[in-house]
């Protein structure tokens, strides 16, 4: 089936697919190189570059609002992460391996929050912590506060649906035959479960895990709608800098938060290799002309 | 001899199909059984419930006496071997032969060595610290019969497991297979489509077409004394002339010949007279003719070379017939367009009322 | 011992105790996630379309009584109009781009041998996971007017481009932004096709163009569907991308939104809003799956 590329002369339409996808990956990496570059920048202003600094970065670690907002970032993601890969990975197994009544109604609260875009998500949250805050004032008498907690939950509540949505398609990629060789040799529910199941769809909950990571942290309009005073992410705080003017400050936290993400990407490419369970087919695919 | 595996008045419906309908079969102790039957045929079902992977809509499901049609397969004590061998991806061939007894909670010395064992019996133990996928088809085949051989079930069922296998390391493995049956004296009960396999493997055999068991056999009593047009015509080749009975022991063929047959229909009943191709004789129309054999008379309008055999068929007045004739240095040869005789003992003829 | 007889339309749905059992397990299992998102996503969406139909104060507090259509009504004005149009048209062209640079992207990547496919796909996932903020922020530097775009430009004796906050800018940063967000379902629908369907194509005469429309084309619009939902739904409802590469001229959807809970301070229009959108977006994505996609 395969022709070798290297056997034939390339045609035209090769050439211009080959150089299409070289321009997509300049235009993927351009911008972010620019970025990286500039936040050495030892100037004041992006415009003009004046030699190799790190004072941005010296500056960025004394920033006591930076840090404290990069705290909160972390602390959310990993709540909101290890909560919504248990529940999205347990919603995936209910929906995928049993039957039960109202099923459907269940499958449709579960893919409802991805196609419901962000803004929306934040509006509900507020109205619904403002409402809820305002009932339990009026019962118990006192009044919770808007913080760390209120946007784990707002996170939590769209991040099961994207665990979900990926654990599933691995689960629906998984060989049903070998869960009944499970059973058929002894093993109960849950043994199958630990000992083929999970190891199997392990990078599906990996990269659920990790989409859910990436989403916390990228997330801006829910969670400066439902911060309180004093608790803020990171992301929500740098949107506040930029709205009001470009400092080099920024370059350097953008900087750090890039690295952070191909930190994670390549960690998690790292695990995937070493489980090996995904099988690449042997053939080549062919090319057409 | 006690029963294996009975299954009474079993049926099996998904929604609107019937896959299985009111089956009765019992499979003896130590018997290889096999279920042999087309596509769709509810062979694959019936071995399903066997396991334990379908429950049945209705009927009683035994093995040795005791009544399972509801147990999870976990339960069971049968063990399967998947058409794709279902070997765990993630776990060496060791873990994988070792998974049920694990399961069980054998004590690891024990698995250690019951699975050396049992790899040692399919000769794969240079391979235990494999990979399933680094194995070869016919290598992965015997680790998933070494995983449930392992586990000294009290039946294993085989869901057409050489079905991926190359023709030669097919036929390598049906041997290797009954040999293994024969050794261990556990009752097999084997499913596929191949009547072949079925015939040269098989104690007995239960052939299904639509859900329903036609006939169960020994290979010999299926190939040479088939119940229907349809088992005669699944299982090797088969000539079908139409004809009526006469009277209790002979059948009157369309060109007005009567045959002696011994057969159980009412005279005046439409039948079919069945023969297979190699218990025709051919003769040419001038040839004396050995006593007591039936004969039509015919013309060779196609001659196939088979290398072991000769196979012509031949135009008569009940049709298209065709004949098996061994390729041996004495035998005649005939070539196309020649008149010949066909000519059969009465013996080779079976009647079938439908 | 035979059984007795399973009434037919039970023995349809469960068809024994085992069965039974594993259905109430899978329930179990679902809790967590049905109480979760139920109390989490449920009674939040019930409560905006309730406040949709809120009054609000003169003080621009809501009041939950006088319960009215007005803030509906108002979803009819010429000026929200606009907005919704600009919206859209916003959207549908950033839908359209991702799609016509993703697929050649995504063909090329899933026709080169395995070993190179891996290492193509790192390599779009790798800005893929990378903060949408930050990426976007990064365009904010290139358009500005002391950027590097007007410099080359400048350098090359054009008047210096000055596309920061103009529309165009709005429509780069959401094209950059959610371009993964269409590649990555393109690859796997195209990686996971059957080429040698194409083969067959070649094989009964079709040239390469003809072998793609009939061929490739259809069998990869499951992945197409998935990508253009991926896109259009954050587009429609963009906030970051636009204010940070947006002006003050051009409201969109997002920002409208948005601002009825800070500044206009008339929360029932904006859960109006809310839920218009919500709802054009869900109409949009089960008209799509209609024709033809089964999952994401």
């Amino acid at each position: 089936m395969t022709i070798s590329a290297g056997v034939r002369p390339k045609s035209p339409i090769e050439r211009l697919l080959a150089a299409n996808s070289w321009l997509v990956y300049a235009f993927f990496y351009a911008p972010i190189m620019l970025l990286i570059g500039l936040s050495f920048n030892a100037n004041d202003n992006v415009g003009v570059w004046t030699g190799v600094s790190t004072r941005w970065y010296s500056e960025m670690f004394r920033n006591d609002d930076v840090m404290r907002a990069l705290r909160t970032s972390l602390i959310v993601a990993a709540l909101s992460t290890v909560v919504s890969t248990i529940l999205g990975t347990a919603a995936a197994i209910a929906l995928e391996r049993f039957r039960f009544r109202g099923q459907r109604v269940y499958d449709g609260l579960v893919y409802l929050p991805i196609i419901i875009p962000d803004v929306t998500m934040a509006v509900m949250m507020l109205l619904f912590f403002a409402q809820s805050f305002n009932i339990i004032d009026g019962i118990f008498g006192f009044k919770p506060l808007f913080g760390i907690g209120t946007i784990s939950l707002s996170h939590i509540a769209f991040n099961i649906s994207f665990v979900a949505v990926v654990v599933r398609a691995r689960l629906a990629q998984l060989d049903s035959s070998l869960e009944e060789a499970a059973a058929d040799l002894y093993a109960t529910r849950w043994q199958a479960f630990r000992h083929v199941t999970l190891p199997l769809i392990m990078p599906g909950v990996a990269g659920g895990a990790l989409l859910a990571l990436t989403l916390s942290l990228d997330d801006v309009v829910v969670t400066s709608f439902v911060a309180g005073p004093g608790a803020t992410t990171l992301p929500v705080y740098v949107f506040g800098l930029v709205r009001r003017g470009v400092t080099p400050l920024i370059n350097a936290v953008s900087t750090v938060m890039l690295a952070a993400s191909m930190a994670l990407v390549l960690i998690s490419l790292f695990f995937q290799r070493g489980t090996g369970t995904v099988a690449t087919t042997e053939e080549e695919p062919l090319e057409e002309t | 001899m006690t029963d294996s595996v009975v299954l009474t008045g079993v049926t099996k419906r998904f929604g609107d199909v019937l896959a299985v309908d009111d089956l009765h079969l019992s499979v003896a102790d130590g018997e290889f059984f096999s279920l042999l039957g087309p596509s769709g045929c509810g062979k694959t079902t019936t071995l399903r419930m066997i396991a334990g992977f379908e429950f049945p809509t209705s009927g009683s499901l035994t093995i040795h006496g005791e009544e399972m049609a509801l147990n999870p397969p976990n339960e069971r004590p049968v063990n399967t071997v998947f058409q794709s061998y279902a070997l765990f991806p993630h776990m060496t061939i060791e873990e994988n032969v070792g998974f049920g007894l694990k399961m069980k909670k054998l004590a690891s010395a024990d698995i250690a060595q019951r699975v050396k064992r049992t790899l040692d019996m399919v000769q794969l133990s240079h391979r235990a610290a494999a990979s399933p996928s680094q194995l070869s088809g016919g290598q992965q085949q015997r680790v998933a019969l070494a995983r449930a051989l392992v586990n000294e079930p009290q039946v294993l069922l085989l869901d057409e497991p050489l079905g991926a296998l190359d023709l030669k390391l097919r036929q390598a493995m049906q041997v290797e297979l009954k040999d293994l049956q024969q050794r261990v004296g556990i009752t097999f009960v084997y499913v596929t489509h191949d009547q072949d396999e079925a015939l040269t493997m098989s104690d007995r055999i239960g052939v299904m077409s639509d859900g329903s068991l036609l006939q169960v056999g020994g290979p010999q009593d299926i190939y040479e004394h088939p119940r229907s047009r349809f088992v005669a015509d699944f299982i090797g080749e088969i000539n079908l002339m139409p004809a009526v009975a006469a009277d209790r022991d002979s059948v009157k063929l369309l060109d007005g010949q009567v045959l002696m047959a011994a057969h159980g229909a009412q005279p005046g009943q439409a039948v079919t007279v069945a023969i297979r191709p190699e218990r025709f004789t051919l003769y040419r129309p001038d040839d004396e003719l050995p006593s007591g054999r039936s004969s039509i008379s015919g013309k060779i309008i196609r001659r196939i070379y088979h290398g072991d055999v000769f196979v012509y068929d031949v135009e008569t007045a009940e049709g298209l017939l065709e004949v098996k004739e061994e390729n041996r240095p004495t035998i005649e040869i005939f070539e196309i367009d020649a008149p010949v005789t066909v000519t059969w003992n009465p013996s080779a003829a079976t009647v079938i009322e439908d | 011992m035979a059984l007795t007889e399973i009434p037919d339309p039970v023995a349809q749905e469960l068809e024994s105790d085992a069965e039974r059992v594993a259905s109430r397990r899978g329930v179990l299992i679902a809790l967590p996630s049905w109480v979760y998102l139920t109390v989490f996503f449920a009674v939040p969406l019930v409560i905006v379309l309730v406040y949709s139909f809120a009054t609000r104060s003169s003080t621009g507090l809501t009041r939950l009584t006088g319960w009215n259509l007005d803030s509906y009504r108002r979803l009819f004005d010429p000026l929200v109009a606009e907005i919704a149009m600009r919206s859209v048209v916003l959207a549908v062209a950033t839908t359209l781009i991702c799609l016509a640079v993703s697929y050649p992207f995504a063909y090329y990547i899933a026709t080169r041998a395995p070993k190179w496919r891996n290492l193509l796909i790192v390599l779009v996932l790798i800005p893929f996971w990378s903060n949408f903020l930050v990426r976007t922020y990064a365009w904010r530097i290139i358009l500005g007017s002391d950027g590097p775009l007007a410099q080359i430009t400048e350098a090359l004796g054009m008047e210096p481009v000055r596309l920061l906050f103009t529309n165009s800018a709005i429509l780069i940063g959401l094209v950059y932004g959610y371009l993964p967000f269409m590649v990555l379902p393109l690859y796997a629908a195209l990686e996971r096709m059957d080429w040698s369907l194409v083969e067959a194509a070649r094989d009964l005469y079709a040239d390469g163009w003809t072998a793609f429309r009939k061929v490739t084309w259809p069998l990869s619009r499951p992945g197409v569907i998935a990508g253009s939902i991926l896109v259009f739904i954050p587009s429609l409802g963009a906030y970051v991308t636009p204010a940070l590469l947006g002006g003050a001229r051009t409201t969109l959807l997002g920002d409208y939104i948005v601002s009825q809970f800070l500044a206009a301070r008339n929360q029932p229009f904006g859960s109006a809003l809310s839920v218009a959108v919500m709802s054009v977006m869900l109409v949009a994505v089960i008209v799509y799956f209609r024709s033809g996609a089964k999952n994401l």
